[in-house]
């Protein structure tokens, strides 16, 4: 029993130093600018650069449109699937699914040659269109993460006794939707939400494929070309996936409080 | 010398003692029930009889040998859990055996076995099924088998029944009776539910916090309860605190009311307060015969329970419920008419002042 | 369908509500992920001329694309197994008692963040950690005198990549397989132990088998997880370690290999790996959750 517990410790000690080292390291490296002295140098550099600025910028509107249209067509689809259209649910978990069996870097191989230039569907040639085929991709990419968490929504709450009771009262399907289904699974919303802002915000496939100025790509070029910058970067990258996770940590335990 | 001994048994958890000074003999082939309400320390015993819980002091004996610090393994009792305890990727089959292949049997004999046991629990085609293919009630009796596949001397039962719905608990109980009566093996079933203990049982247990209060036939238990808690847990009871007026005859006076009771209270002195008790089953509406008690006040509440109806009768200060058959003949009494109620005199319970 | 009676009204034309929530998403699947994926699937097996040929395939038996798939195999097992091996280690250990109980909730939070940080960042952590000027890498030969790059070690290789990999891959482990852990009821063990198994006869038994399909599954998930992956190879090596999703990232850049349907042929074999083992990993899961229940 008591040797027991030790190799458990020892696993999770190891886990953790597994965890934190690399990001201590990460962070003295980023602090390393300056010759002999520890400064914050590296950082001031990157949020000066307008080039940073820009993708940053950038990326998070891209986020945004991703999450909005990602739920505009998401939410309604699997609220009618689990209400009305139970049969198709399994060519829709065929298709949820997809984006984690086809590589990211297939999908926009294909996305190239579908929407390119000398196709009927041009969607590369303006830059607004090249966006929204980037939007697109970004959606496919968190398609499984949104999904998933909508469902898991939809089902904890009874859809079918809540939109009958809803129709009962002489609501409209848009009603319903917007005044009832919505606000009781506002908590799985917002936690794919949180995920897919993660999964979109460094993204680096997609977007330097279709040639797109987002914020992956920048770290690349930074990396490809800068010591200690990368770093600073990394850092702050992290932070943002932390804040992500940290933020859906509290909306679920909140949603878990507040059902009890 | 009887087959299982526990002796000044004790266990806490932390500063917590949740089994005080515990102590009972079961006879070899006894059926015995452990009653009591939840959290009172029913399975805590049974996992130190099964060697799950180690005693913090006392001593446990089966067949006469010392056992209180053997492992599980070692000890070849059977134990049947509350529900889902089945091995989810073993077949029927594969789950009765399990026992006999850990302990190296031959594969001709484990079939032999649990095909006899199959036959045994009435499921004989179903050996090649997997746990979740079978009902909640079939599942149990699956597990009573694979409990009894390896022979054990003692087979302990905890809230084997709880998790199944009511039909199938009552003929699932009589099922596990008869299998135990046939096989002769000593048994401790674990339950809260009195209907069930007072049905199945050899004898019953019955504990409250931890301390055994009662220990008897079921006929004991309920007509002569030791204790104010034994006499309230099992079954309802009316409970009133009567004086004494004379410990010589028995006379005794409920709510200023002259009452016989034909138990020893020579104990009491006169104008001692007495704590007595009669079944609702026990009381009748109206006079009765001569030699019987009676109880006069006005009728408060009449509700129909299906096969009795149980009639509410306020006297001065107490209250006293009755139970009555229902008959479609019967003429029901009517809330705020004056009424009798008598009782025999062996009736009238005197409980010990605990 | 639910009818919804209007007593006093005309009948009028009724709006099929599911049909038209349903038809975005479905518009949008076959365009931008079913049209997509068909189109290289077919690709694949089309000549120049448009005619169907298994030549693109047979291009694939050529030393640079059949080594690329096979560093991306390599680096894909090694970071599966060993990420799954430690990560069932640490998910086990947090959940199985004997440990205080801050420990389960913290760990699956720092796996919720590690296993999503991933990509590029990724590769610069590992920089600043392992690399030539990195903490650790500095730290070993200033304290103990052991250079690892003398030793052989480089992050810009096989191992080095295996080892960043595993940044997510344990996380990962550890938030999939971490429920089934938890499904393994007490009751099994005990009614094991009363039987008369050892703890080694338990798990040889019962738990190993109760386990193993979820453990297969999650491993092939994280085989799948690392075959796709590019940006943090990418960003580590530039394209000095040829993987295939590197390869195939050239390709559509500049067109290296010249040949359009060779690159569909690339992409579809891709599609098949991580096609079949996350069929596996779903047949499993069925078969694992029935247990469960
Ligand atoms: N491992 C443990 N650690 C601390 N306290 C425990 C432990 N196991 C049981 N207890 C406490 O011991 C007391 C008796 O528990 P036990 O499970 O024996 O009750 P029970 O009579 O079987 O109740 P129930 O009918 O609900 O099953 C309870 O107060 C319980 O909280
Ligand atoms: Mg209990």
């Amino acid at each position: 029993m008591k040797t027991d517990r030790l190799g458990h410790w020892l696993a999770i000690l190891i886990g953790m130093l597994y965890f934190l080292v690399p990001l201590a390291a990460t962070f003295e490296f980023s602090l390393r600018k300056l010759r002999g002295v520890y400064s914050f140098e590296a950082y001031r550099i990157v949020l000066a650069d307008p080039q940073f600025q820009s993708s940053f910028t950038f990326s998070i509107g891209l986020a945004v449109v991703t999450i909005v249209f990602g739920m505009a067509i998401i939410v309604p689809m699997a609220y009618f699937v689990e209400l009305r259209l139970r049969k198709l649910r399994p060519f829709i978990e065929f298709v949820t699914l997809l984006p984690l069996v086809v590589p990211a870097i297939v999908i926009v191989f294909g996305y190239l040659r579908l929407y390119n230039s000398s196709s009927v569907l041009p969607l590369t040639n303006s830059s607004l269109g090249t966006n929204f085929l980037l939007t697109c991709g970004y959606v496919t990419l968190a398609l499984p993460y949104m999904y998933r968490s909508i469902e898991t929504g939809l089902r904890s709450i009874d859809v079918r006794t809540l939109t009958e009771a809803a129709e009962s009262l002489g609501a409209s399907s848009a009603t319903i939707i917007w005044r009832v289904i919505l606000p009781n699974i506002r908590s799985a919303m917002l936690s794919g939400a949180f995920l897919t802002f993660a999964i979109v915000i460094g993204e680096f496939t997609f977007a330097s494929l279709l040639n797109r100025p987002a914020f992956g790509p920048y770290l690349q070029l930074i990396g490809a070309n800068r010591a200690y910058e990368p770093a600073a970067l990394a850092v702050m990258a992290f932070m943002i996936t932390w804040a992500c996770m940290g933020i859906i940590q509290v909306i679920s335990r909140n949603a878990v409080a507040a059902r009890h | 010398m009887s087959f299982i001994e526990i002796s000044h048994l004790k266990k806490s958890f932390g500063p917590n003692t949740v089994v005080h000074d515990f102590s009972l003999s079961i006879d070899k082939g006894e059926f015995v029930s452990f009653l009591g309400p939840s959290g009172c320390g029913k399975t805590t015993i049974l996992r130190m009889i099964a060697g799950f819980e180690s005693a913090t002091s006392g001593s446990i004996s089966v067949g006469g040998a010392e056992m209180t610090h053997l492992p599980p393994a070692k000890r070849n009792v059977g134990m049947v859990f509350q529900a889902y305890a089945l091995f989810p990727n073993l077949t029927v089959a594969g789950n009765i055996g399990f026992g006999l292949k850990i302990a190296g049997k031959e594969r001709g004999e484990i079939d032999a076995r649990v095909a006899e046991m199959l036959e045994l629990i009435k499921l004989p085609d179903l050996g090649g099924r997997y746990p979740y293919q079978l009902s909640g009630g079939q599942q149990q009796r699956v597990a009573l088998a694979r409990a009894l596949a390896i022979k054990p001397q003692v087979l302990l039962l905890d809230e084997p029944l709880s998790a199944l719905d009511a039909k199938i608990r009552v003929s699932l109980r009589e099922e596990i009776r008869s299998l135990q009566r046939e096989l002769g093996i000593t048994t401790v079933f674990v339950t809260h539910d009195q209907e069930e203990a007072l049905s199945i049982s050899d004898r019953i247990v019955v504990m409250n916090e931890g301390r055994a209060d009662q220990v008897g036939t079921p006929s004991a238990i309920y007509n002569n309860p030791a204790t104010r808690f034994v006499a309230s847990f099992v079954g309802t009871l009316n409970l009133f605190e009567a004086r004494v007026v004379d410990p010589a005859s028995g006379r005794v006076s409920i709510d200023g009311q002259p009452v016989m009771t034909a138990r020893d209270i020579s104990a009491f002195g006169i104008a001692d307060e007495a704590t007595v008790a009669l079944r609702p089953e026990a009381l009748t509406l109206g006079n009765g015969d001569d030699d019987r008690n009676t109880l006069a006040g006005t009728v408060e509440e009449v509700s129909f329970l299906g096969a009795v109806i149980r009639v509410r009768v306020r006297l001065r200060e107490a209250r006293v419920s009755l139970d009555i058959f229902n008959d479609p003949a019967l003429v029901l009494p009517k809330i705020g008419m004056p009424a009798v109620v008598s009782f025999k005199k062996d009736d009238l319970l005197i409980i010990d002042g605990r | 369908m639910v009818s919804n009676v209007s007593p006093a009204s005309l009948p009028r034309p009724r709006v099929p509500w599911a049909v038209v929530g349903v038809t975005p998403f479905m518009i949008f699947a076959v365009l931008f992920l079913i049209l997509p994926t068909l189109f290289l699937v077919v690709g694949a097996f089309q000549a120049n001329d448009g005619g169907f040929t298994l030549a693109n395939l047979g291009k694939l038996w050529t030393p640079t694309i059949l080594s690329s798939y096979w560093i991306s195999i390599k680096v894909s097992v090694a970071s599966a197994v060993i990420g799954a091996a430690i990560g069932a280690f640490i998910a086990y250990a947090a959940v199985s008692g004997g440990l205080p109980r801050w420990i389960r909730p913290t760990i699956m939070t720092f796996s919720g963040v590690a296993s999503q940080f991933a990509g590029v960042p990724l590769a610069f952590a590992f920089l600043a950690t392992l690399g030539r000027q990195g903490l650790v890498t500095l730290f070993l030969s200033s304290l103990f005198g052991i250079n690892i790059y003398s030793q052989g070690f480089n992050l810009l290789s096989f191992w080095g990549l295996t080892l960043t990999y595993l940044y997510f891959q344990i996380p990962l482990m550890v938030l999939i397989v971490t429920p089934a852990i938890e499904g393994l009821r007490k009751e099994w063990r005990e009614a094991a132990t009363i039987l008369g198994a050892s703890t080694w006869q338990y798990w040889r038994h019962i738990a190993g088998p109760v386990l193993l399909p979820s453990f297969l599954g999650a491993t092939l998930l994280l085989f799948a997880n690392s075959f796709g992956a590019i940006a943090t190879a990418y960003a580590l090596t530039g394209s000095s370690l040829n993987i295939v999703t590197i390869l195939l990232y050239a390709q559509i850049r500049g067109d290296v290999l010249h040949d359009q349907n060779l690159g569909y042929a690339i992409a579809f074999g891709m599609i098949v790996i991580t096609g079949l083992s996350n069929l596996c990993y779903i047949l499993l899961r069925v078969r694992s959750e029935r247990w469960l229940k």
